[in-house]
């Protein structure tokens, strides 16, 4: 709006010399298919997204209709049969994506904090470079490193450290039975964890620079710690522009395909304890969608897509309002 | 300007670009005789692409085999986008007729058992199929089980609990394995059954067999299910399995050929036969063949000729390049039984058979 406005200003001023008449016409008509051809972009993006929905909804509506809210709330799936129930991949991808959060948040928090606020100058830079590098890795090199690599150890070392400490607990407890493989749902909520961290930090960074360098003077020069900036300054200024790189961690935790199929142990079972194997509706997806044969069985992995498609579309618009009602109150 | 000139340089690009396209296009209506199309199974794509190599080499007919996995390659021959398709798992006969579809085997492969267990190494442990079935459906729990120690008197087996790993991709692997378990466990008929991917009772699932390979490798007491290919590169321990005729055999090439060659392929209708559980002194008891999925009608017959040149030279040539490759090759009495089907059951527009008699 704003530039289109200055344009017509421009244009009223040149009118009187009739020399530059011809180029400011051109310039209108440019204006007009620039106008067209984004309004046109912004119009697709829309049909995309519809378009997606509807396909997905039309193929899944067999498997919907067949099983009804059973689909949602069985834990049976079973290809032999044809009986599907999607229960255990939404826990999975639910339980995955929170441990994901729960433990990456903090971690992108305090070192983007560290980034921000505390490193030296000449520091800065290169750990800003490798988290943005850890962010350019692909998921497969992830899925590789956790089977191979994380996995081994973490069966070696963590797990039974894990099992002595943790296992006797009231409640948590329970979440840290069974024989440790290494694999399951919480090897996969890990290597989640260590993926969204750079997503997380890397937009966190950005929005705790955007915080006017007066207002940290201003805190520092009446006596604040650094702590102190961060508690009132920092975080009450960034608070929506943080909130908006937590989601988009919690997106890619949400829908990440490969690296958790390497390590979940890709099991269509609910179990209690974190050391068991799981699935979550993406992985699901990635192993069985080559070989489904049948009506049934394509409908019901559909039926799937449909779900993280909604369980997202929650998420997100969840975020969205929450985030309208933190910036109405600042 | 600089617009200007750099939407030049586009143009000129696009220009380039389409008359390429165009070349490409005249280039494929002359040559449409001389390329043929699969789509389907992903286990044979190795052995496929090797022959389609030596043949182009040879012949300048050029095949272009998509791995898509079995499931695509049904679809894709039964919407006629391919001149065949491909697939792990026989079509039971009345969908061929339905589609009106003709199959045949091209190679076999094995599927074999393979444990990680602390001083046991490859081919010393004996198991039946009661047992295999047993430990699958999660009832035979420990190694040190009465039921495996008294079959393996001289193995010292450890109290540790067994890992189960099977494959969590829908594959072709897993169907010929479950097949084997239904055929020899009533209980595993009724309770799981025999598809590409089934409701595993207990476990933990790898993707491909690499994924399986690698959790049996690293979980001490695991026990898993791998192609015969993919045990022997490996390095992997198996088990000695019971056949049908009670002898204990190892898998290998010997064995599978023997499990197709005691196969009655004269019986089956449509080539619809499952190598498991073969009869014959030698035959190893997971033996499956891979299937090529042919249209019955073949509307553009000088393509359909083609198809069948080159299977038939796959047969005559093949079996070397399948065998480097750990596949097993079909034996002849059915390579002449294919051919002999190709005769009467692939026609061309007007009704005669494509392929001379054999």
């Amino acid at each position: 709006m704003l530039i289109s406005s200055q344009r017509d200003e421009a244009g009223l001023q040149t009118t009187g010399n009739p020399t530059t008449t011809s180029s400011v016409e051109g310039d209108v008509v440019r204006d007009h298919l620039f106008r067209g051809a984004t309004a046109f972009s912004g119009a697709a993006v829309f049909a995309l997204v519809l378009a997606i929905v509807l396909s997905l909804a039309v193929g899944a509506s067999l498997a919907l209709h067949k099983f009804g809210v059973g689909f949602v709330s069985s834990t049976d799936w079973n290809p032999v049969t044809e009986t599907f129930g999607a229960a255990a991949p939404i826990y999975g991808t639910l339980v995955t994506a929170l441990i994901a959060m729960l433990l990456g948040i903090p971690i992108s928090f305090g070192v983007a904090l560290f980034i921000t606020e505390v490193a030296p100058g000449w520091l800065k830079r290169p750990i800003g470079t490798a988290v943005e590098l850890l962010a350019a890795v692909p998921s497969i090199i992830y899925g590789m490193w956790g089977l191979f690599v994380f996995a081994p150890w973490f069966a070696e070392h963590l797990q039974p450290w894990m099992q002595t400490y943790l296992g006797p607990l009231p409640y948590v407890g329970a979440l840290f039975q069974g024989p440790p493989m290494g694999i399951g749902m919480l090897s996969a909520g890990l290597i989640l964890a260590i993926m969204v961290v750079p997503f997380i930090t890397a937009v966190m960074r950005d929005v705790f620079a955007t915080v006017p360098t007066e207002l940290r003077e201003s805190a520092y020069g009446l006596g604040a710690t650094t702590w102190e900036v961060v508690r009132y300054v920092v975080v009450p200024y960034t608070r929506t522009g943080a909130l908006g790189g937590i989601m988009l961690g919690l997106g890619r935790a949400l829908g990440e395909t490969m690296a958790v199929t390497f390590v979940i142990g890709n099991a269509q079972r609910i179990s209690t304890s974190l050391f068991m194997p799981g699935n979550t509706i993406s992985s699901a997806l990635a192993n069985e969608f080559n070989e489904a044969v049948g009506d049934v069985y394509t409908s019901s992995l559909l039926a799937l897509g449909l779900i993280l498609f909604t369980i997202t579309f929650v998420v997100l618009a969840g975020a969205r309002l929450l985030l309208g009602r933190i910036g109405g109150r600042i | 300007m600089k617009i200007f000139s750099s939407g030049g340089q586009y143009a000129r690009k696009l220009a380039i670009g389409l008359s390429l396209i165009g070349l490409l296009q005249g280039g494929a209506a002359i040559a449409a005789a001389k390329e043929i199309s699969g789509a389907g199974a992903t286990f044979p794509y190795p052995v496929y692409d090797k022959w389609a190599q030596a043949y182009e080499a040879h012949t300048g007919v050029k095949l272009n085999y998509q791995s898509i996995g079995s499931g695509g390659g049904i679809k894709q021959i039964e919407a006629n986008t391919v001149d065949f398709g491909a697939s792990d798992a026989p079509l039971q006969p009345r969908e061929l007729k339905k589609h009106q579809l003709m199959q045949f085997p091209t190679v076999m492969g094995g599927v074999v058992p393979v444990v990680n267990v602390s001083g046991v190494k490859a081919g010393e442990l004996k198991l039946t199929p009661e047992m295999l079935a047993d430990i699958y459906l999660g009832k035979i729990k420990t190694w040190n089980d009465p039921a495996i120690t008294a079959l393996n008197p001289g193995l010292k087996l450890p109290a540790k609990a067994i890992t189960v790993v099977h494959r969590s991709d829908g594959s072709g692997t897993t169907w010929i394995y479950t097949n084997y378990l239904s055929k020899v466990s009533p209980a595993w008929r009724k309770k799981v059954g025999n598809n590409k991917s089934v409701a595993w009772p207990v476990g933990i699932g790898g993707k491909g067999n690499e994924g399986v390979a690698s959790y049996v490798g690293r979980i001490n007491g695991a026990i898993g299910y791998v192609e015969y290919a993919y045990a022997l590169q490996n390095k992997m321990a198996h088990a000695k399995l019971k056949n049908a005729a009670g002898q204990f055999v190892d898998p290998n090439s010997e064995s599978f050929q023997a499990a197709a060659a005691n196969a009655d392929w004269a019986h089956a209708p449509g080539f619809y036969m499952v190598l498991t559980d073969q009869p014959g002194a030698k035959s190893w008891p997971i033996t499956g063949a891979t299937f090529i999925l042919l249209h019955t009608r073949q509307n553009k017959p000088a393509v359909g000729k083609q198809v069948l040149a080159f299977f038939d030279w796959a047969y005559k040539n093949g079996s070397d390049m399948a065998s480097k490759l750990d596949y097993v090759p079909m034996p002849a009495n059915v390579v002449k039984l294919v051919e002999q089907t190709w005769h009467s059951h692939i026609k061309g527009p007007n009704g005669k058979p494509l392929t001379g008699a054999m």
